[in-house]
């Protein structure tokens, strides 16, 4: 979210409260103190993690003076990783990554592989990235089939508790 | 009045269970009965414990000609203490011992998982029924407290899910191939040798051990009506290396995690290698087990403690016992 904060003191906590507040998890805060614009305005950029409310923290924040300039809102908010184990190669991991990319709500973001040797079982991590945890779970659940029709072994994370 | 303990089985747990009740001071429980398959050692004014574990061990204990039925039907006890080893097909012996105390209005109390994973509902009838006390604290986690702590300090507190690391023998294992990066059949023959893995291991790697546990607390815990068969299970003899320095580059170790979560209808219980960050209180070290207690009141709740052992799993017979002594 870009921000453009008044050049007087107290405005970046202003700026960052209602963020907080509203559970959000700022993750970054740059304050471009330097890049001054005509307006004598400062900009803030911040990124942060929130699972909905973005309409009220906008009118929030500019009630309280401050001009919210732009937003991008990137849904892919939930990710894990898991590990697969079995003849991967063989069974075609292009078809099991394009399996999970065709669902529209799901996506394999990361693969790493480990080939011990050409009749040897392999190993591959791969992370999957979806728009919520309903829809990571049935991500999950489509691997799991995949996998058991490939007869590969799938090690998936345990349940934590996640903010 | 000292309350008079049968023991049934003269293993290590046995002798563990012995061993602790001689170092007590107090006469809160007087044994006036051990048995194992060579015969029975009574005495109604309670045995001398310090010197039947040495003849023991010198191998000169005398034992009278009387099976463990009939002492379990016969002897005048007030507690029976039932740890032969478990059978997971048939929980025999232990069931029919446990079935035949309870039916005679007796306390039992025992650490093998067969009979209470095949039949917990039965057994706790029975108690019911006999107006006396059915315990297994020892079953899961060994010396790790779950049950007790269920019924004490977490009374109140509706119970949302439990998974853990519950052998002892498969997190060995998988430390070990993580932390040396050896293969699976190298550290499974060193877990051997030191006695960790027993010499046919399916029971431990396959993942059968966890499933029975998972099955008690399932039963016991939720109220489930499950089996051995209901599980979900995958054992760790296909985790290669490869696949635990992949989880390792992430941050994650791969532990075999028993899980049980009603989830209304549609539960899940399952044994399966699981990634576990390594921060998280789930990656134990060596033969370690450790529980995560999902609670309604009073959120996560983890256990982490020894989960096999002579003397660790007398200590969680013993908390059973001292319930049974605290209700009269």
């Amino acid at each position: 979210m870009d921000l453009e904060l008044k050049d007087i003191p107290g405005q970046l906590v202003k700026a960052l409260e209602p963020i907080s507040d509203a559970g959000g998890n700022i993750v970054t805060v740059v304050h471009h103190h330097e890049q001054r614009t005509n307006r004598g305005t400062i900009p803030l950029q911040v990124v942060f993690e929130m699972e909905d409310g973005l309409d009220e923290l906008k009118k929030k924040l500019e009630s309280r003076g401050i001009k919210v300039v732009r937003f991008n809102e990137l849904r892919l908010l939930e990710r894990k990783t898991v590990v697969l184990v079995g003849h991967i190669i063989h069974s075609d991991i292009r078809d099991t990554i394009e399996h999970i990319d065709s669902t529209g709500y799901a996506e394999v973001v990361e693969l790493a592989m480990s080939m011990p040797g050409i009749s040897l079982k392999s190993s591959a991590r791969i992370s999957i990235s979806a728009t919520g945890k309903a829809e990571m779970k049935k991500a999950l659940r489509l691997l799991r089939d995949i996998a058991k029709e490939k007869d590969l072994l799938v090690i998936e994370p345990i349940e934590t508790e996640e903010a | 009045m000292a309350l008079k303990v049968a023991i049934i089985g003269f293993g290590s747990v046995g002798k563990g269970v012995i061993k602790v009740l001689s170092e007590r001071k107090d006469d809160t429980f007087r044994v006036v009965a051990i048995t194992d398959s060579k015969g029975a050692v009574l005495d109604d004014k309670g045995l001398d414990l310090a010197d039947v574990l040495k003849r023991k061990k010198n191998g000169d204990l005398k034992r009278a000609n009387m099976s463990s039925m009939g002492v379990i039907k016969e002897a005048d006890y007030d507690i029976l203490v039932e740890v032969t080893p478990t059978d997971a097909k048939t929980g025999e012996p232990g069931l029919s011992y446990i079935r035949e105390a309870l039916k005679r209005g007796k306390h039992a109390v025992t650490s093998n998982k067969g009979p209470v994973a095949l039949r917990y509902k039965e057994l706790c009838e029975l108690a019911k029924k006999n107006h006396v006390q059915f315990l297994f604290e020892a079953t899961v986690g060994g010396a790790m407290p779950v049950f007790n702590l269920m019924r004490g300090p977490l009374a109140g507190n509706p119970i949302t899910s439990i998974e853990g690391i519950f052998n002892g023998t498969c997190n060995y294992i998988l430390t070990r191939m993580a932390s040396e990066g050896l293969p699976y059949d190298m550290v499974l023959s060193e877990a051997k040798e030191l006695g960790i893995a027993e010499a046919d291991p399916t029971y431990d790697v396959e993942g059968i051990d966890t499933a029975l546990k998972l099955v008690i607390l399932a039963n016991s815990v939720f109220g489930m009506d499950v089996g051995l068969d209901d599980v979900d299970r995958v054992g760790i003899s296909s985790v290669c290396l490869e696949a635990l320095k992949l989880a390792g580059e992430a941050g994650m170790v791969i532990k075999l995690i028993g899980e049980v979560r009603p989830n209304g209808g549609e539960y899940v219980l399952r044994v399966s290698p699981r990634l576990v960050p390594k921060t998280h209180p789930l990656a134990v070290q060596g033969t370690l087990n450790a529980a995560l207690i999902q609670t309604k009141l009073a959120g996560e709740i983890f256990v982490i403690g020894k989960g096999a052992g002579s003397i660790e799993t007398a200590s969680a017979i013993l908390s059973d016992m001292l319930y049974i002594a605290s209700l009269q």
